[in-house]
């Protein structure tokens, strides 16, 4: 087993160390991917291959029509919308993309860390339920006073969501299971539970029941408050997002947690035998992993006018893992991916309204994190060279396993 | 089938592997290839077996010139391979397993189980193997699974055998097993390469012996020859190597060793009852042919390897050290230079200057408070890597990027700044060029000098003899005798041999 985790966290290693130039290229692919589909669902341009030989700009127009309306909408839905009436409305879909990014943000720094440290949380999604748990009950069930409670309120979620990821830490040293079984199944027991949880008014339904799974509205002592006031969407989320980020990269890169975090991602045998007890450090990260996403759980909780339903972790614990991927796990890339990809959440929309399918986003996205987890394949696309290997030893390990092995 | 093996060289850039190897094994000889690990035995085999195209040489089957690319040829011409790791699918049974590659079939492609079965009962009956067809691989014990790997090669007909490391897995009693096949196999015809560097097994089954030394073969032996002359055939160097060193100044016991007993990955007890003391100021070397336990003894005074329950006892500096944790080992004063630098020693994805803060992150000289220390770490590292000569353009450089011998000197510069009052060193220059060889021998005596406690596993004799105060010599997990660095080689290798002075 700890063979296969090898080659696991070897693979993953090389795809984070992907470098900024394949970062950009993949995602340039990914709208060119992104742009084929849209021009394969078009009505107009599928009409003109009817009789593209005799007319074969009619097909060319439709498809350049189709594309820079999709994008362009994809750009007005989430940046800035020039055709708005007044510089207000103009600038609300950035503000947007601002709000939507933050719990990817937050999430994906949980998943980086776990990178980081060779391991895989593919629990986001659970442990966002968790948190979002904690922090609905108290922000629904206690009373306290304004700015405190929303306080608690994120210290509950992060705390709902830490110890469900040091479980999860704790039975992978304990028992040796696999942490991405470990957390898949706890996905599936958070979500079931979660709805029972919101069925019941007694325990976090609403007090006046419909008979629905939902929560009551977070108290409005508890709500994350608005930055740019009520005209506006975007709350503190944004900002504890850009906290959260400048936290991970202290802890990562300045503290001496993260270098024993990073030591053990790199060479457990070395760690081993550096006196680092890497069950210990496989504990830490994935209670430190969840404490961001219980961030996101904060997040989903407190800025919910509605109050939260069974879906409200918004598959933010999966899409957490491509931003992750995208952002090679480490705090600006994180930073910059999440906005990219709150870009386009606040962006769909929009799209829609176009008469472009959205999904052809869910597409882009997929084909983005596709092309950076395939270094080969992008190399060889765009013929950049082979990475330095290191040593010769490396080399003769890597010709044995291609052709069959010996060690 | 006659195997030839004419000047096979082989080289991985600058280092090579095989230099000019010749090997000649007669129809139904077994002939056993002698050397420490990574001497370049297991380089030659890729090469017989088509993984490696030689730079230079050729392969020759009943002198015929082969050329194979790849295990596929090899296979066709009639060599077998069993590797040291099995190539066996647990899940499958021990008929799918050897059938696997080229299975019978019946009409339509359908697989022909019971044709599959019969070919291992066939090649079990004839050799007395005693594998059941049917059995989950997964179920077998090791020594069985290995026979299984042995009837797929023969399945193929296979009429030269390599066999690499076999008895590393293997019980004691599975290895006499094992030995007995390979008697009946060569007595049927089959030519067995086995590769190894156990001496008694060696001595107990082979007709001939050729010995590797750093890719050189540097002889061959009757297997009547001595067990101490294979010995040092095995372990010497050519390179004479001497250190100046004063007559020592022993002081306290710093580490003393009680009975201890330590199981090896396999569950065996590689360690069995060992007892001994070192003092300040002096060098204790743990001599031996390799494999005899030293590398267990080295894990299991670092708290690397727990100590069987209820057996033997550690002490260092007068407090009990028995089943403490590795950080507390290094805490308590204790230096480590880990056998296997690539694996153990450094993070090879990370700079000089952190490599240096390894085993020092929790509070030391390289923090402030959860803070690296990042000024004091450089200024620190680039004070090391001055002191201890690492050949690199800068502190920060990836030690991954660094020559086998500068990440060494990056190990032990690590080691000998931190405030240790014992050192473990386990085979401190293996794989290093001998310019670095120097070096680090140099600075062990120095350490030595400083009123430090040294325990230095090698199995390079020459290295012992040249720094050793007492030499500790191991065979089969057991010290045969303490002796002083004035004994001769011949008495060593008998030592080494488990013959008792």
């Amino acid at each position: 087993m700890s063979e296969s985790s090898d080659r696991f966290s070897q693979a993953l290693k090389e795809i984070l160390s992907g470098g900024f130039t394949r970062t950009v290229l993949s995602i340039i692919l990914g709208f060119l991917v992104g742009a084929l589909f849209m021009i394969g669902s078009d009505k107009a341009f599928i009409e003109s291959l009817g009789y593209f030989f005799s007319r074969p700009g009619d097909a060319f127009g439709a498809a350049f029509a189709v594309v820079t309306d999709g994008y362009g909408s994809l750009f007005r839905g989430s940046i800035f919308n020039g055709e708005a009436e007044t510089f207000e409305k103009a600038i609300r879909p950035l503000t947007e993309t601002l709000r939507l990014s933050a719990p990817l943000i937050l999430a994906a720094l949980g998943i980086g860390l776990t990178f980081r440290v060779g391991i895989f949380n593919i629990g986001g999604t659970g442990q966002i339920i968790s948190g979002m748990i904690w922090a609905t009950f108290v922000a629904t069930r206690v009373e306290l006073p304004f700015i405190i409670h929303t306080v608690v309120a994120v210290i509950a979620g992060v705390l709902g969501a830490a110890l469900l990821g040091a479980l999860t830490g704790f039975l992978k040293a304990r028992t040796g299971a696999h942490e991405v079984i470990l957390t898949i199944m706890f996905n599936y027991i958070m979500f079931s539970f979660f709805n029972f949880l919101l069925k019941d008014p007694l325990l976090l339904g609403e007090e006046a029941s419909t008979g629905n799974a939902k929560a009551d509205p977070a108290a409005a002592s508890a709500v994350l408050p608005k930055i740019l006031g009520d005209s506006y969407n975007l709350h503190w989320g944004i900002i504890l997002a850009l906290a959260a980020v400048f936290a991970f990269w202290w802890l990562m890169e300045r503290s001496t947690i993260g270098f024993r975090l990073r030591m053990v991602g790199e060479n457990p045998d070395a760690a081993r035998s550096a006196g680092v007890s890497v069950e210990r450090v496989h504990i830490l990260a994935m209670g430190l992993s969840a404490a961001f996403v219980g961030l996101a759980a904060a997040n989903q909780s407190l800025a919910s006018p509605l109050g939260i339903f069974p879906s409200a972790h918004a598959n933010i614990g999966f899409d957490a893992i491509t931003v992750a991927l995208l952002g090679g796990s480490n705090a600006p890339g994180i930073l910059l991916a999440g906005l990219l990809f709150g870009a386009f959440k606040a962006g769909a929309p929009s799209m829609q309204v176009f008469g472009v399918s959205p999904e052809v986003l869910g597409i882009v996205q997929g084909a983005i994190v596709l092309f950076i987890a395939a270094p080969p394949l992008i190399r060889l696309l765009f013929r950049l060279p082979p990475p330095q290997t290191t040593s010769v030893l490396s080399d003769i390990r890597q010709k044995l396993i291609r052709r069959g092995g010996v060690k | 089938m006659k195997l030839e093996l004419r000047g096979i060289t082989k080289r991985f850039g600058t280092l090579v592997a095989n230099d000019a190897i010749d090997l000649v094994v007669e129809p139904g000889e077994i002939h056993a290839l002698l050397g420490e690990n990574g001497a370049g035995k297991s380089t030659l085999m890729n090469v017989l077996y088509g993984l490696y195209d030689p730079d230079e040489g050729e392969v020759l089957l009943d002198d015929k010139p082969q050329s194979f690319d790849g295990p596929g040829d090899a296979m066709e011409a009639g060599i077998g391979m069993v590797h040291q790791h099995f190539m066996l699918i647990p899940v499958f049974t021990v008929a799918e397993n050897v059938a696997l590659g080229q299975e019978p079939t019946k009409a339509l492609g359908a697989l022909d189980i019971a044709e599959a079965k019969k070919r291992v009962v066939d090649i079990s009956e004839r050799f007395g193997f005693n594998v059941d067809p049917d059995a989950l691989v997964e179920d077998l014990p090791v020594g069985v699974q290995q026979r299984v790997e042995i009837i797929k090669a023969l399945s193929r007909d296979a009429r030269v055998l390599v066999l690499d490391e076999p008895t590393a897995v293997l019980t004691p009693q599975e290895t006499d097993e094992l030995m007995e096949i390979m008697r009946q196999l060569a007595s049927s015809g089959t030519s067995i390469v086995f590769i190894t560097h156990k001496l008694r097994e060696v001595k107990a089954v082979a007709d001939k012996i050729t010995v590797i030394r750093l890719g050189k073969v540097v002889g061959s032996a009757k297997p009547d020859a001595s067990t101490s002359e294979l010995a040092s055939m095995m372990v010497g160097r050519e390179v004479g190597l001497t250190v100046e060193k004063n007559s020592k100044q022993a002081g306290d016991v710093v580490l003393s060793v009680e009975n201890l007993a330590v199981l090896d990955d396999r569950g065996q007890r590689a360690v069995n009852g060992v007892s001994f003391e070192v003092r300040a100021g002096e060098i204790l070397a743990v001599a031996g042919v390799q494999g005899n336990g030293q590398t267990e003894l080295a894990e299991a005074i670092m708290g690397l390897r727990s100590a069987l329950t209820g057996f033997g006892k550690i002490t260092i500096k007068g407090s009990d050290m028995t089943g403490s944790s590795v950080r507390q080992v290094l805490e308590s004063g204790v230096g480590y230079i880990p056998e296997d630098r690539t694996s153990d020693g450094v993070v090879g994805a990370f700079t000089i200057a952190e490599n240096m803060m390894i085993n020092s992150s929790y509070k030391s000289r390289f923090t402030k408070g959860v803070n690296i220390n990042f000024s004091a770490r450089r200024k620190i590292a680039e004070q090391l890597v001055k002191e201890f000569d690492v050949r690199t353009p800068s502190a920060v450089t990836l030690a991954g990027k660094l020559s086998g011998g500068n990440q060494q000197k990056v190990v032990v510069a690590r080691e000998l700044s931190r405030d240790v009052d014992l050192l473990v060193a386990s085979q401190p220059t293996r794989g290093v060029d001998v310019g670095s060889i120097e070096f680090i021998h140099e600075r062990i005596v120095i350490e030595r000098d400083k009123g430090k406690a040294v325990v230095l596993v090698s199995t390079e004799l020459d290295e012992v003899l040249a720094l050793a105060d007492r030499i500790a010599v191991m065979y089969r997990g057991k010290i045969v005798d303490i002796v002083s660095p004035e004994t001769s080689r011949e008495q060593l290798g008998k030592l080494m041999a488990g013959v008792e002075a």
